[in-house]
This record gives structure tokens, sequence and C-alpha cells, in this order.
């Protein structure tokens, strides 16, 4: 079942393949000028984001092009790099090691199993009712009472951020949304589009003209500069991409501006957490960008409002 | 094929970044040595070295854990082809005499550089036993025997980062988190240096790469 027939989301994928082209021109116009080691540096990790997403747009279409299973699997799997790479920094213990193997070979397999299985009901609750007590159920079972709240609770966040929070994108194909048959692909697309759109446009106009920080002790690259520049920017964009939604234009640009706001928020919450651990990315899966949960930071915060604004708006 | 299989399984498992901190790697015969924590140790700095010297690289492991049912005995002699060695304190061992100790100890020694005959490298944990991966113990004498008797080969230290987190001592299924391997500078037995001023000097090399922020050589398995 291609989703592939419908002319709106070839118009999506083959739009961002033509950014993609003119941001590697541009990586390579400006990688002939940078002129100081600082300047250098900057363009070299620029355009390592840029052929990183190059890669990252062609294992999204290759998933998506096979409908709810694909999609489900690669969330899936990027759940699992995100908790992986979250509970490494967490402070763990070693009594909360069955509790953490559970998390990762039964609670996050499945979730995304409810989604393959379009069980919403269950899909919605599953980890903030019952996973919640089973950890600490599992973990009130290791005996140890040192750091109880602390180590559980560390486990319930990477569970929700990293797992409850992510699966909302690909359930987004679960969505029945009126007058809109069966196009949620591009709902999908529009989601993780104006996320990360929002990212790269805060990114570029920080770079520009980004002067004052916004919260210097969490981020000390996140500027009111870039903020507005790339909020705003990235609003226009996703009210311009209306065509694709069951949204009017109106309707678009309020959820875009909800979507941008609620990955800026993850942005800096998730930034928070590794300045307190003293790192400045999760890992180093994605050269330019970090780890998994430095890219999709902003899209865990985003995914689940979109998911219930739309819902309770549309569906 | 299955030592292939294996590797990448416990690359990915382990989430290993790998790091050569002095020089990139080679296919040099050399002793590895490194810190012990966990059942994983030996199998993840295994799959961290490049094909064409994992090739020609042994563990050093122990018999009685190695010999227990048909599919360690298997792996240990076809897909590692570890070489297995007595423990002096292992479950029935029948050593006690200290005269009888240093004998085995020697008859070990011998083990070992006859296997790895002009070719193989060795990897082997000094420390003898897992510990907790709060700070790594002390180190047993064979480092140092094994190190005289082939003076002519480098001893590299490698320090295992975070994987009494992934699989502990006690438990038997991992929680996949992310690791390192970190490969340091070689070393040798100086002149006039005595086996404890040695095994403290290895063990030492051991635990700077722990805490070593210099990471800036990613080795080719590095993503």
């Amino acid at each position: 079942m291609s989703a592939f027939g419908d002319r709106d989301l070839v118009r999506l994928i083959g739009g961002v393949a033509a950014l993609l082209v003119v941001a590697t021109l541009v990586g390579a116009v400006l990688r002939r000028r940078a002129g100081s080691p600082a300047a250098r540096d900057t363009v070299e990790n620029l355009n390592a984001r840029i052929r990183a997403w190059w890669i990252m747009v062609a294992v999204f279409t290759a998933a998506i092009w096979t409908g709810v299973w694909g999609a489900t699997l690669l969330f899936a799997l990027m759940s699992f790099l995100a908790l992986r790479e979250f509970v490494t920094l967490a402070p763990t213990r070693r009594e909360d090691h069955r509790t953490l193997f559970w998390s990762f070979f039964l609670i996050t397999p499945l979730q995304y199993g409810l989604i393959a299985a379009r069980w919403y009901g269950l899909f919605a609750i599953m980890i903030p009712v019952y996973a919640f007590v089973f950890v600490a159920v599992s973990n009130v079972l290791s005996g140890r009472t040192e750091r109880f709240l602390e180590r559980t609770a560390t486990i319930h966040w990477g569970l929700m951020v990293c797992v409850y929070c992510v699966s909302y994108a690909p359930a987004l194909l679960l969505l029945e949304i009126r007058g809109y048959g069966k196009s949620n692909t591009k709902l999908l697309i529009f989601l993780v589009l104006v996320v990360e759109l929002s990212d790269v446009l805060q990114y570029i106009f920080g770079k520009l003209f980004g002067r004052r920080p916004i919260a210097p002790a969490v981020s000390p690259n996140k500027t009111w500069e870039g903020f507005a520049g790339g909020i705003l920017s990235a609003t226009a964009v996703g009210t311009g991409l209306w065509w694709a939604t069951p949204f009017s234009p109106g309707q678009a640009a309020g959820m875009s501006l909800a979507i941008t706001l609620a990955g800026f928020a993850g942005g800096l919450i998730l930034s928070a957490i590794k300045r307190d651990r003293g790192v400045k990315d999760y890992g180093t899966l994605l050269p330019g960008h970090g780890g998994m949960l430095d890219r999709i930071d902003s899209l865990c915060f985003a995914a689940p409002i979109f998911f219930h604004l739309t819902r309770f708006f549309f569906g | 094929m299955i030592a292939e299989l294996i590797a990448g399984l416990a690359r990915f498992v382990a989430g290993a970044s790998v790091f050569w901190v002095d020089h990139p790697p080679d296919e040099r015969q050399r002793v590895y040595f490194a810190n012990h924590t966990s059942h994983l140790d030996f199998v993840v700095l295994w799959s961290a070295l490049p094909p064409a010297v994992r090739r020609w690289t042994r563990p050093v492991a122990a018999r009685d854990y190695w010999e227990r049912g048909a599919v360690r005995r298997f792996l240990a002699k076809s897909v590692f082809r570890a070489v297995l060695v007595d423990r002096l304190n292992a479950p029935g061992a029948s050593v006690s005499a200290d005269a009888e100790r240093v004998a085995a100890a020697r008859r070990t020694i011998e083990i070992l550089v006859s296997e790895m005959g002009d070719r193989h490298s060795l990897i082997v944990f000094p420390e003898g036993t897992r510990g907790t991966g709060e700070e790594v113990g002390p180190f047993k004498s064979g480092l140092y025997h094994l190190c005289r008797a082939r003076r002519d080969l480098e001893a590299m230290p490698v320090y295992l980062d975070n994987m009494n987190r992934i699989l502990p001592k006690g438990e038997s299924l991992p929680v996949p988190m992310l690791s390192r391997v970190l490969f340091g500078r070689p070393l040798r037995i100086l002149e006039a240096e005595s086996k404890e001023q040695f095994l403290q000097r290895a063990r030492a090399a051991v635990c700077e790469l722990g805490g070593s922020e210099d990471r800036k050589v990613p080795g080719p398995d590095s993503p």
C-alpha cells in the first residue's frame, strides 16, 4: 500500500530534496570562502550536518514508503537509540539493571507494537499507567532504597521522553480525520518537516544575527534572535504547506506555531539535562548533529502536542 | 562468518565507540591488556579491533568457564580461538602449596608464549577477575611474566568504559547502553624495573585512559 501515488506527497518530498540540494551548494560555496580556522570549523560542521540530513531524509522517505509498518519500525529504532543515550547519561544504578532491561526489550517494542496493531486506546495509556506502575514495582523489588525516588523517576522520564513522546509521531498515521481520507503520511511529514526546519532555521538565524542568549546557563547557542527568526520563518513555511494538511492556512499557522514552540521547549529541556551531566552531546551517532536524542529533542515534545491538538480539533 | 556476526552483535549491544589514543591500529603482534568488569569485555574489545587485526588476536580465558557447555566450548575453540588456561583459584583447583603454584604459573606462561608463536596477539585481563567498575583492581603478576618472556613485544593498555553497567557481574541479560573502548600508548618493561613497578605502571596506564579526556583519534569503527 504505497502512499506515493499521492501527488502532494511527492511534492513534499521533492521540496525537501530541492532544499537539500540548495543547502549542499551553499555549503560548498561557504567552504571556499571560509578564511579563519574558526570559520572553517563552523562550515565543516555545517557540511557534516547537511550530509547527515541527506541520509536521514533518505531513510525517512524509504520508511514511510512502506506505510504504517515502516514508519513504526523507524521510530521504534529511533526510540531505542534515544533511550540508550538517555540511560547512558542518566545516573542509573546497579539495582536498576533489570528494570532497564525490561524498558528496552519489553516496554519499547510493546508501545510500537500497539501502533502497528492500531490499538489507540491502549497505546495512549500503556506507558503513563502500566509502565509507570511496572517501573516502580520492579525497582522496589530490587530491595534497595537508596535514591529510590531519583532512580525510579529517571527511568520514568527516559520512557516518557524517548519512547512515549516519540511514538506519537508514527501514531499520527492512526488518526481518523474528517475529510482527509487516508493521507496521514503527509501529516507525519508536516510535523517532522516543521519541527526540524524550525531547528535548522533557529540555528541559521542564531549564527547570523544571534546576540542575546535566552538561557545562557542552559544553552549558550540559543538566542532571542535565533528563536524569533526560526520560529517565525518555520511557522511561515508550515503555513505555506497548508495544502498538504487537513488545515486551512490560518489553522496551519496555529499548528506550526504550537509545533515550533513545543520543539523549542524540548530542545531547551534536554539541553538542561546534558548541562547537568556535564556533556555537550548525547552521542556521536549522527556526524555534526551529535546523538539521536540531540536530533529529535524538539520532536519529542512537539509530537504528542501536535497529535492531541489535531485529534481534538479535527478528529 | 560467525565471528563477524558475533562481532557485529557485540558492537550493537555495547554501542561501542572506539578510540586509538596514541596511534592508529596496526597488525603488529602485541599483548592487549584491559580492565575487567563484565563478561562482555573480551568480545567487545575483540570486536573493536579492525577485522585484519582481530583475525590474529586471541583472548586468554579461564578453562573452567569456557569448557562448560557445548556452546561455550565451540565459541572458545572455533570462533575466538581462545587460549584456555587453568585458574589457580578456580573452583575445584587442587593446587595449594606455594611451590606448586609457582610451577603452575610458569607452565601457564609457557603455554601463552607457545600459543602466541610469532604472529598471534593476546588479550589479557590482568585483574584476574571482574570488578564492580568503581575502580581498577590490582594487577596479577602474569602480565609481567608474559612481557618478560616476550621482551620484544609491546603491551597496549585498553580501557573499557561502561561495560559494568551494560552487563554487570551477577546479571545474565544486557542493558544496551553506550560504551567506549580506548586503546592507549603501548609500554614495555624498562631496564631495572621491578615486577611491582611494572605492574603499577601498567595499571596506571589503564586508569589514566579511563580518566583521559583525549579522545581525538577516532578508530575506523567509531561512527
